[in-house]
């Protein structure tokens, strides 16, 4: 963490995503507003004191709803992507380490699942599953397992070369040790720096999939939502439309300048 | 630049150069003197951190951008190297000075094919067209000996062999006709046979050519055989120079004599000669002592020696940086160490047919992904016949050297052994019991009975493990030991390995390579198995620590009466330890000698070859090398013949292409040997290797 902020670049990416973390836990108490609270007499202005970011057409403050906005994104990113990691590791693990049919099996269906175009496969998945909150956390899920899995997989093919594993097989370790004490601790450099990107990937898609109208109904204050909703307006009242894209693209950019510090101090400890 | 014979071509004066290491500056390189003339091949000796590297980058002035020259002078001819600018240097690097590196397939660009490289090198030198310049590079490639030139040069590098790329550099850094040629361990990763063709082939070019040549080694062998001087560096310093007779007949700095005893002879064997390891390790950068640099480790050390000796002049052109050179060389002192010889418990009271491991026709062959077309053709899968039909036994605390150049199987062997590797055919049999081939079919007490130390001190260990940790596994595995009991077997184990009783806190991070090889032995022998199989375990480490673990190997042995299968490369090494020796080629089994016959007639031809390709520490040199020519041959060319027919130097015909030779065995030796020619007629006209000339110092 301290190495974090020793690089200028990297310390202000960590900021940013602590500072949205930090907004998603206490935007309740934080919000001037409530995220739906409609106040007729303010609609459609613009950027003042009163409301930072303005009002949206029907009068919300455009600010309380981007605090409150924070909280869902993030949660559903961060739980989404949490799942992925765990599921995807061990599938990666498994079948880097096994090889032979499973390897084979589990890889080709991640193959034909990475072929399809992502925002195409959650909108099947979606139609599948129905339509709330909880699909979207099965899409980003199912995304993400496969790509996870294949970095984890390219990792443990390398350790499992090395030396002490074979030493390990050698004396009869039984084999969740080895993929879990043995191999499992060589993995995790690479695999934070994939959960990162991964979460700031995630963010996005939720993001992109409110935009899209799918997963989350209005009036959540989702900011991909927020942004369709004033995208009608936009030569009007186009701080609704700025603020809340302006949010995403600030904490995307953020979380992946934090990964890009994760993976140097990573790659600067194995040089070691 | 015009020249007379004997005039310096390099002078460095006083040079120091130094690494940034945060806030640190670190001295790498300290105060070398040093003049090479012309027609002069000067021998750099050293480990590896004792900053010869850093030198040649200097010299070159090709240091990164963390190193400095913090003092003296480079005289290269009448350029003062360090006051050149970025172009004059780039002038001086295209026709001044030339460099061959270790490791050719780095140095040639993998997208672009090797004429190309070669003529675009070539039309750098002179205003030439570029067909002229691809003529000339065919040229180059016959010079230097490339049998089929056109072939090569349209070749890329990763599609010729590692001699081929040698060569290839070697063109590179004459055609230029540097004044200043610096070889930098140019034939280490290569094998000894090809070492000797590429060695020679140098000395040939550089015959008639007008310069001076800096050998940076670390292999003394190589040094006696074709330097006129040697330069020894330890930590950063020169401790030592002189001619190269004088330094092998007397050395006079202690840590010369620690190297050159450190090393096993060819004809030395473990039951007369105990080898007289360097203590210690090479200090780290930053870490090196105060005052004499070597204090620490040597064995002759006094209370002078905390400060810093002068190189000082020893007679004729001899330099010792050691405060104690003249009682050296009266004999007053003797720096040579004393270790006394393991008593050995060595039983020659071997029961026939009981051996603990026995290979019966053992095969390994590797598939050959089918291509497209041979699905299509319905064509059979084939197959890479890695390991042929290997029999061989390893009786009760014995040990067997397994011996053969990268490519020969030894490796598959030891791996199929361990159940690492699936085999083809055959059985192997440990204690007269069939091992299944499959790791996860023995059951936990076969595994005990079997444990392998692997080359790589690298990744012998797991990073994220305690030393502890790591040879509490076996223990609790193996033995079914409480963590308790385990702890207080690691003291021991720790203290079999001599290593200190504090080093279970450790990670392997924090240790040398030779440390860490003496851990994973530990680890081996935690079980107490019955066949201990050693892969290369010294072929990574540095010369001076890699008699102690020889020793330690014959040591262990002595205490606990296991079998060993040591597998190396290195034919001195396994003469040393081995009681028995198998020499492999292409996955065939040679020769097969009893204890301490190795090195007497009759060879098989490729064990003779094989042999007078090592460079001897020793000059004069005795022996005449015999040159295998021709490349190692493919796998899918092997015929039913000999499969060593292709290079053989006693080549006698067709009978040695069509059909396999039968063994023979020599009742003088009780060596067999895989060959048509009589071993009548072998013997004649070989002569023994024993290194019987013991008078050296």
């Amino acid at each position: 963490m301290r190495q974090l902020f020793r690089n200028p670049v990297s310390a202000t990416g960590t900021v940013i995503t602590l500072i949205f973390l930090l907004i998603a836990i206490i935007s309740p108490l934080i919000a001037p507003y409530g995220a739906n609270e409609i106040i007729p007499t303010d609609a459609r202005q613009p950027p003042s004191a009163d409301h930072w970011f303005g009002t949206d057409n029907l009068g919300r403050d455009v600010f309380s709803r981007v605090l409150l906005g924070a909280r869902e994104i993030l949660v559903l990113a961060g739980l989404g992507t949490l799942l992925a990691v765990i599921i995807g590791t061990l599938f990666g693990l498994l079948a880097g380490y096994q090889s032979g049919w499973f390897d084979e099996i589990t890889m080709r269906v991640f193959d034909s699942l990475l072929a399809l175009p992502a925002l195409l496969l959650a909108l099947l998945l979606l139609g599948t599953v129905g339509n709330s909150r909880y699909s979207i956390l099965i899409v980003i899920v199912v995304l993400y397992i496969p790509i996870v899995a294949r970095v984890v997989r390219s990792v443990v093919l390398a350790v499992r070369q090395q030396g002490y594993v074979e030493a390990a097989q050698l004396i009869g370790e039984p084999r969740t040790r080895i993929l879990l004490r043995e191999i499992l601790p060589s993995v995790l450099p690479t695999l934070s720096v994939e959960s990162a990107l991964r979460f700031s990937y995630a963010i996005f898609l939720v993001a992109s999939l409110g935009f899209l109208g799918v997963g989350v109904q209005p009036p959540s204050p989702n900011w991909g939502l927020m942004v369709k909703e004033a995208r009608a307006y936009s030569n009007l009242i186009p701080w609704a439309l700025f603020f809340p894209a302006l949010a995403i693209s600030v904490v995307v950019v953020g979380v992946n300048l934090m990964a890009d510090g994760i993976k140097r101090i990573t790659s600067a400890d194995q040089d070691e | 630049m015009k020249l007379l014979k004997d005039q310096p071509i390099l002078e460095l004066s006083d040079l120091s150069v130094s690494y940034q290491h945060g806030d640190l500056l670190l001295e790498a390189v300290r105060d070398i003197n040093m003049k090479i003339n012309l027609g002069e091949t000067y021998g750099l000796a050293g480990e590896s951190g004792s900053g010869k590297t850093t030198l040649v980058l200097a010299v070159m002035r090709y240091l990164g951008s963390r190193a400095k020259i913090t003092k003296g002078n480079i005289l290269l001819g009448d350029h003062d190297l360090r006051s050149l600018n970025d172009q004059q240097l780039r002038r001086v690097w295209q026709s001044e000075i030339a460099l061959v590196p270790q490791d050719p397939l780095s140095s040639l660009n993998p997208s672009m094919k090797i004429g190309d490289q070669l003529a675009e090198v070539l039309q750098l030198q002179s205003n030439i067209s570029r067909h002229m310049a691809s003529q000339l590079s065919k040229e180059w490639l016959n010079k230097v000996q490339i049998p089929d030139p056109e072939r090569v040069a349209s070749s890329y590098p990763h599609q010729i062999s590692g001699g081929m790329q040698q060569r290839v550099l070697i063109a590179m850094a004459l055609s230029s006709s540097p004044s200043l040629l610096v070889l930098d361990e140019p034939t280490t990763n290569l094998d000894v046979t090809t070492q000797a063709v590429i060695l020679d082939l140098i000395g040939e070019l550089i015959r008639d050519l007008e310069m001076a040549i800096l050998y940076v080694t670390h292999n003394l062998g190589v040094i006696a055989q074709y330097c006129d001087r040697v330069g020894v560096m330890y930590a950063g310093e020169l401790v030592e120079e002189a001619g190269t007779a004088d330094i092998f007949l007397k050395p006079l700095h202690p840590y010369t004599i620690g190297l050159l005893e450190s090393i096993p002879r060819l004809g030395d064997t473990k039951d007369h000669l105990q080898l007289k390891p360097i203590e210690g390790q090479i200090p780290a950068l930053g870490q090196v002592p105060s005052g004499c640099n070597f204090r620490t480790r040597c064995p002759i050390v006094v209370d002078i020696c905390h400060e810093r000796p002068q190189l000082s002049p020893a007679g004729g052109s001899r330099f010792s940086r050691c405060h104690r050179w003249q009682e050296i060389d009266l004999g007053e002192v003797n720096a040579h160490r004393e270790t006394p010889p393991i008593p050995s418990k060595q039983n020659d009271i071997t029961v026939e047919d009981t051996y603990t491991l026995q290979i019966k026709n053992l095969s390994v062959s590797f598939p050959i992904q089918r291509s497209l077309r041979d699905v299509v053709q319905n064509k059979a899968g084939r197959s890479l016949q890695a390991v042929n039909d290997v029999n061989f036994e390893i009786s009760p605390g014995s040990t067997l050297g397994l011996v053969g150049e990268s490519g020969s199987g030894k490796t598959t062997i030891a791996r199929a052994i361990m159940g690492l590797q699936g085999i083809s055919a055959g059985s192997i049999k440990l204690n007269q019991v069939h091992l299944p081939d499959r790791l996860s079919r023995r059951d936990l007490a076969t595994l005990r009975q079997l444990q392998i130390v692997f080359q790589n001190p690298a990744e012998a260990l797991n990073p994220h493990f305690t030393i502890g940790e790591s040879l509490s596994r076996p223990l609790i595995r193996l033995l079914g030991m409480s963590r308790q009991e385990a702890k207080i077997k690691i003291e021991t184990l720790l203290s079999d390995v001599h290593l200190p009783a504090d080093y279970t806190n450790r990670y392997p991070q924090e240790l040398s390579g030779g440390e860490i090889q003496r851990i994973a032995l530990g680890r081996a022998i935690a079980s107490n198995p019955d066949l201990l199989i050693l892969d290369e375990p010294i072929s990574a480490l540095d010369v001076s620590v890699q008699a102690a673990i020889l020793n330690l190997v014959g040591e262990l042995q002595n205490d606990h009466q296991n079998s060993i299968l040591f597998v190396s490369h290195n034919l001195a090494v396994v003469g040393y330890l081995a009681d028995h020796t198998a020499v492999i080629y292409m996955g065939y089994i040679l020769e097969l000698s009893g204890r301490g016959e190795l090195f007497n007639p009759p060879h098989h031809p490729y064990t003779e070859a094989l042999i007078s390709a090592i460079p001897e520490v020793k000059v004069p040199r005795e022996r005449k090398t015999i040159y295998l020519q021709g490349e190692l041959p493919d796998f899918s060319e092997l015929t039913d013949g000999c499969p060593f027919h292709s290079r053989c130097p006693r080549y006698l015909g067709d009978i040695c292409i069509k059909k396999i030779p039968t063994w023979q065995v020599d009742p003088g030796t009780g060596k067999s040997i895989l060959c048509h020619i009589p071993l009548e007629e072998l013997s004649a006209s070989q002569i023994s290797s024993t290194n019987v000339d013991t008078s050296e110092y």
